[in-house]
Parts: C-alpha cells; structure tokens; sequence
C-alpha cells in the first residue's frame, strides 16, 4: 500500500469503529436516560454482556448500579465499572532493575492474539524514547515467526537475536540476555511461541524459559505482558489464569480494539487476579500501541 | 471444548431428572440455567433469547407425555434444539471448476494460514492435487509461513512480488495451477478487520471475480459475543458457504458456532484441533450437540481409528493375540499407533463419560511419558523384548541407564506390560473388550 492508501485505509477503519461504537453507546444512554425502568436494566444487562464482560459480573454490575441513590442511572453504571479496574500505582514499565543490569520483558499469549506485532509497537515505544531495546526471537516453534519479527527489528532498527527454526527457546533466551549485557542493553524484549494454556508441556516450558532468564541475569524483575485478542470472549480470564500459574503476569496488552469488538473481558481479568491491562493495540502500525486508561475505556462505552 | 457447557447443562437439567412431569416453575429453573450456561459458553446473547424461548415454549407444552422422566425430556428437547441449529444448511464440501477455488477468508489471527495447509492435506486425501496460493500481501512473513507449511507437505506453493493486486495474485495463481496440472487452488488470504472498508472491498472483488466454489470464514473457537457481527459482516462482503472453527484444542466453549449458524445459518464444515496440520475434523451436527450434553462422541472416534490403523497390521496382531505371543515389541508398536491418532485427549473426550480421565492422559502424553517408555524398550535387547521374563533386577538397572529414566520407571513399565498381556487374554479368549487399565469409567 501506498501513503495515501494507508491514510485511506487508517480513516475508513476509524470511521467503521465510530460507527459501531456509536450505536453501542447510544443504545446505553438511551436505556439509561431519565429512570429507567426493569426492562430497560435488563437490557444495559444485556449491552455490558454483549461487550464481552461476562454475564455474571454484568448482572452484579447493574444490581449495585440500581441501588445507587446518589447519582443518575448512567454515572452509577460508569462508577461501577471503574471499581472493576484494578489501582494502579505509578510506577514505570518495565521496571528497571538496577544499573547496568537490562530490564527483561516476556510477551506471552494463545496462537494468533497479535504478539509479535505488539512486540514491534514496544520496540517502537521503548527505542522513540530513547532506550536501547534488544529483542529475542523466542517463537522458534511457527513457521516464519523468526521471519516476522525480523521485519520488524528492521522497521524499527534494533538488534534481533535469534537462533534457527526449532531451536530451544530457553537457549535463544539465554544468548539474548548473554547480548544484552554485553552491548549495556536497557530492555530486552522476548517473544515467545503462542500456545493454548491447556497444553501443559507448553506452558511448563514457558516456566522453564523464566528460569532461564534467572539463571544468566538474576537481578532481573521480567515483566510479563500477556497479550489478549479484545474479540474473545469469556475464554480470556481461563487463559489468563493459566499463562499467570506458569508465568506470573504483571500486565496486560489488549490487542485489536480497532475491531468492533469492546474487549469486556478485560473487565473480568482485573477483577479476579489484579493484573492490570496496561496497552491497547489499535491498528497494524508501529506508532499504534496506546496506554490503556480506566475512565477511557469506560467512557468509551457510553459513547 | 464444551465439557464445561455440558456439565453446567447435566446440572441445571438433572434438578428436572426423577419427577414424572414438568411444571412451569420447573422449566422456569431449568431455563435461568441453561442460559446463564449459554452466555459464558460466548454464545450470543441475541441467540441465547431465542434459543431459551423456542426450548421453553416447547417443554411447557403438550407434546410432554406423562410416563417420560421429566429432566430427560428436557434434555432431549434442548439436545434437538442445538442439533436443528448446528445442522443448518448443507455442509458438503464442494470442489468444482477447474480448478476448484477455495477461498479463505478471517480476522488476524484466527487460524487461516493454518488452516490453509491443513485443508490442502485433505484435499490430498480426497484425491484430488491441491495447490496453495498466498493472498496476503500484508503480514509480515506471511507468504514464507505459508511456503514452510507447503513445503512440509510436499504441496506447491504460489506467491507473487510484493506489491501484486491480490487479485493478479489468484489469476496468476489459476493460470499456474492449470499449467502444472493442479486441481483445487486454496486460497489464503489477509486477515482483516469488518470495519476496514478498503480491505472488504477487496475481498468482495476477488469473490465476484474467481466464483469460488467455497468460501469459508475461519473463526477463532474463542470469539466472544463479536461473533455474530463478524460473521454478518464477512456475509454482506462474500457469499460465505461455510466455517471453520479454529483453535478446539483449547477449552474455549465455542459459543460461537451456535451464534453464526443460528443467525446466519451457515454451518460448520471444519474444526481445528490441533498445531499439526493433520489436526483438522469434519463437523458432524449430531455428534457435536451430543458432545455438548455429554453423550461422547463415539462415532467420530470409531471413524479415525479406522483410518489410522493399518488394517494388516491388525490382522497381524490379531494372529499374535490369538497364538498369545504379545511382546514388548508390539506394545511399542501399539503405543505408536495410538500416538498416530493424534491427541490422546481428543480421542478420550469422545468416549462418553471420559471427559476428566482425557486430560490427565493428554498431560501424560504432554510430559512425555509416551517417549520415556519408548526409549526403556528400546534400551532393551531383544532377547529382553521378546521375554520380559528375563528381566532381573541388574538387566533392569542396565536399562534404566540406558534409558536415562529411573529403576522405579522401568519396574512400573513391565508391570504395565504385564497386566496389559492378561488383558489380551483375556480379550483373545473371545471375551468382552477390556477397559483401558488407569482409566476409571464414571
């Protein structure tokens, strides 16, 4: 594609998501103008369902909004949906362990969730702010992933190790982290293969790759992003329960909000396991890698 | 995929079993549950209204007779729901025009590059020459993820420059499939987002363009309530004639087979179940509801071990069960059938009643157990294999050595082997068909 086409490309998409977006709040604001009766809570039950929260938080949702006396029906719904959103503190990310010492980011995720494009849009943040990023080709296991995070080592200009397809990827990760240190590296970032949390052998290799980042850099505090496709469903918090157990998750990327899908499972993840969602991914380019704020996302519901 | 679906349905319906006759207040319970159990199988919620509606309108009525169990009744009634919306329209899957186009279309990341080669592998199997053509200018390293599969599975791959319309890729794609004599051309094309209006267009082009004889939109068994939307959407661009539903292998309850086929009606052709590309199902209706109230799947199980197992083989077998000379070699050989199957976990699942046992052996597969017991045989002589009796306590330490596995492991296998032997005796002995040993029926 061309510039112009690109812009044309990035406008349509924007305008199809207003689109979408639009109706969802309308339908919410409508419901929950003036006071709104049982059918109409019913149906707000429905809407916050119908973005993928989940039917059992949606229906506590709006039974604690309905009890609400001191604000209208619409903010009691916002403020409730805030409470979902873990607290969070200001501290940088990824945490820069001590001097010298490269701070280590694992990106994990099921198949086909957009991690290796999320790493390229890290890359792409770290780098632009001046930080001297490393990334490691830890997804040894699809065919091309090597290949497609190469293309975006180039795009963004930082240095790749990788080993051959099918190789180790604890042993891609302990070279990563032997480079890193050698070239005084300040975030190394490492992709890993997608795999389904129910395949045991997968994720106990995930452990082992953790380990591996232990071993050669000790001081490091790896931060581990768990990259969530927004158009799936109530699968999210299983997934992300299981990639926590074997990996210790410290943040969330919530990936394909330019889709019309709301990513309400988000809601759901913080509630049960504190981790916060901390990007959002909102198209193919680099530049496209947002961060996540409570009060927008919710605004964003109501339109 | 939906053992969770099915338990949630088992207990929200068993509160029916037992009486002699449904009451409204009853349905009434039932029905709190059975949605609930819908709308976190991601069904969507639209669906979910309907689908409650039609199943209460018809277990509150008159067909109910008085002598049938309540909670079966029930049952049956939702089991015949799901099966009428599953088995919408005509699941056939259609290769004419030479060549056959079949076009694949999806958002990022759901499977379709994957699921290319996959159905490539089984347009061999159906005997006719498949060729792949990558459609996706976009992704970074798409094409060579595609070329990597095709390579693997000996099965040419089309690609063109970078920066080739899409559609000079397919007619490219057409003219060299003709020329080299290939058959069916399986289209992969970019993954794309509903609201990205040029990228619809242009899939609506190249549809209105190639008439492909299907089109199959490749959905992610872990799409949410967007299901329906997405799949409208793809609708109003092509004329979609079928799904695939991807990534079964996991737990996701797959809500979103039901939502597309009960608001479109376009039904399931295809599941994904695995990595490997041999990890692709035909959609059987029927099974599937029954697979969702928990009533195993047996059928499907019977059809794969009939294609994998190698009908001399058995025969071999056979002859050796009946002269009792079963030897640690065949247990191996077994072993490695059964490895042929694919997934110990899919295969168990679709035995009524063995939902949880098929994740623990899956696990075990997972471990390795299976390669740790091959390397213990093989670290035998064959003296050793042919009578395990030989096996004293320095053979077995020699072994274990050998093997790099433990003492303990290799005393458990030939205990195993053992029991596994007065199994067969017992089985040549004309008796009934043993259960698996470990696996406790239900």
């Amino acid at each position: 594609m061309t510039q112009t086409d690109q812009r044309d490309a990035q406008a349509s998409i924007e305008a199809g998501v207003a689109r979408s977006r639009a109706g969802f709040a309308t339908r919410l604001r409508g419901l929950l103008g003036g006071s709104p009766d049982a059918d109409a809570w019913e149906e707000v039950e429905e809407t916050l369902i119908s973005a993928d929260m989940g039917a059992e938080l949606a229906v506590g949702v709006v039974a604690r909004a309905r009890a609400r006396r001191d604000v209208i029906p619409e903010m009691a719904v916002r403020y409730e949906l805030l409470e979902l959103f873990a607290h969070r503190d200001a501290v940088p990310w990824p945490r820069k362990p001590a001097p010298g010492v490269p701070a280590v980011v694992l990106v994990v995720g099921v198949n086909g969730t957009g991690k290796t494009t999320t790493i390229g849009k890290l890359a792409h943040r770290f780098a632009s702010r001046g930080a001297r990023v490393l990334l490691a080709a830890g997804d040894t296991f699809r065919a091309a992933a090597i290949d497609q995070l190469r293309i975006w080592a180039q795009r963004v200009d930082v240095p790749l190790v990788a080993h051959a397809a099918n190789a180790d990827p604890s042993a891609v990760v302990y070279d990563a982290m032997d480079a890193a240190v050698a070239r005084g590296t300040d975030v190394v970032i490492v992709d890993t293969a997608g795999r389904l949390h129910t395949k045991s052998n997968l994720m106990e290799e995930l452990s082992k790759i953790r380990r591996t980042i232990a071993k050669r850099i000790p001081e490091a505090q790896p931060e581990v992003l768990f990259v969530l496709d927004a158009t799936t469903g109530q699968n999210g918090l299983t997934q992300a329960r299981a990639f926590h157990e074997s990996a210790g998750l410290t943040g969330i990327a919530l990936t394909k909000l330019d889709s019309t899908a709301r990513g309400g499972v988000a809601f759901s993840i913080e509630q049960a396991l504190g981790i916060p969602v901390l990007f959002v991914g909102v198209g193919e380019r680099m530049e496209d890698l947002l961060d996540f704020r409570p009060d927008d996302f919710v605004a964003a519901l109501f339109g | 995929m939906f053992d969770a679906l099915s338990d949630r349905l088992r207990d929200a319906l068993g509160k029916l079993t037992g009486r002699g006759r449904i009451t409204e207040a009853d349905v009434e319970v039932a029905m709190r549950e059975v949605r609930l159990a819908l709308l976190e199988a991601d069904v969507n919620y639209r669906v979910v209204k309907d689908f409650v509606a039609r199943v209460r309108e018809r277990a509150i009525g008159a067909e109910i007779l008085a002598n049938v169990n309540a909670g079966q009744m029930v049952i049956k009634i939702v089991g015949d729901e799901l099966t009428a919306v599953l088995g919408a329209g005509d699941r056939t899957f259609r290769l004419t025009g030479s060549p056959a186009v079949v076009m694949l279309v999806g958002l990022q990341g759901s499977g379709k590059t994957t699921s290319a080669a996959k159905l490539a592998r089984h347009v061999v199997r159906l005997g006719r020459q498949p060729m792949l053509v990558a459609a996706d200018p976009y992704r970074p390293a798409a094409v060579d993820q595609l070329r990597t599969l095709g390579k693997g599975l000996e099965i040419p791959v089309w690609s063109s420059p970078p920066g080739t319309a899409v559609l000079d890729i397919a007619r490219a794609g057409i003219a060299e499939a003709k020329r080299i004599g290939r058959d069916v051309l399986i289209l992969d094309t970019a993954g794309r987002l509903t609201v990205d209006e040029t990228l619809m267009e242009e899939i609506r082009v190249l549809g209105g363009a190639l008439q492909p004889s299907e089109t199959l939109l490749v959905v992610d068994a872990m799409v949410g309530q967007e299901s329906v939307t997405v799949a409208e959407a793809f609708r109003e661009a092509v004329s979609i004639t079928g799904l695939i539903l991807t990534k079964v292998d996991g737990d996701a309850r797959g809500g979103a087979a039901l939502s597309i086929s009960a608001v479109s009606g376009v039904p399931v052709k295809f599941l994904g179940t695995g990595e490997r590309t041999d990890a692709l199902e035909p959609f059987h209706a029927d099974r599937l509801a029954g697979r969702i109230l928990g009533m195993g799947d047996v059928l499907t199980l019977v059809e794969r071990a009939q294609e994998t197992f190698d009908e001399k083989q058995s025969e071999q077998l056979a002859q050796k069960l009946r002269k009792n000379a079963f030897t640690l070699d065949d247990f191996l050989e077994q072993m490695q059938q059964l490895k042929k199957m694919g997934p110990l976990g899919s295969i168990m699942e679709m035995i009524p009643g063995m939902g949880g046992a098929a994740k623990q052996a899956q696990q075990a597969v997972d471990r390795g157990d299976l390669t740790r017991v091959e390397a213990i045989i093989r670290s035998m002589t064959r003296h050793e294999r042919q009578e395990p009796a030989v096996l004293n306590a320095s053979r077995r330490r020699r072994i274990a050595r050998g093997s790099g596995t433990s003492l303990p492991e290799v005393n458990r296998l030939i205990k195993q082997f053992g029991e596994m032997q007065r199994m067969m005796r017992q089985f040549s002995g004309g008796g009934r068909m043993p259960a698996i040993p470990g696996l406790r029926r239900r």
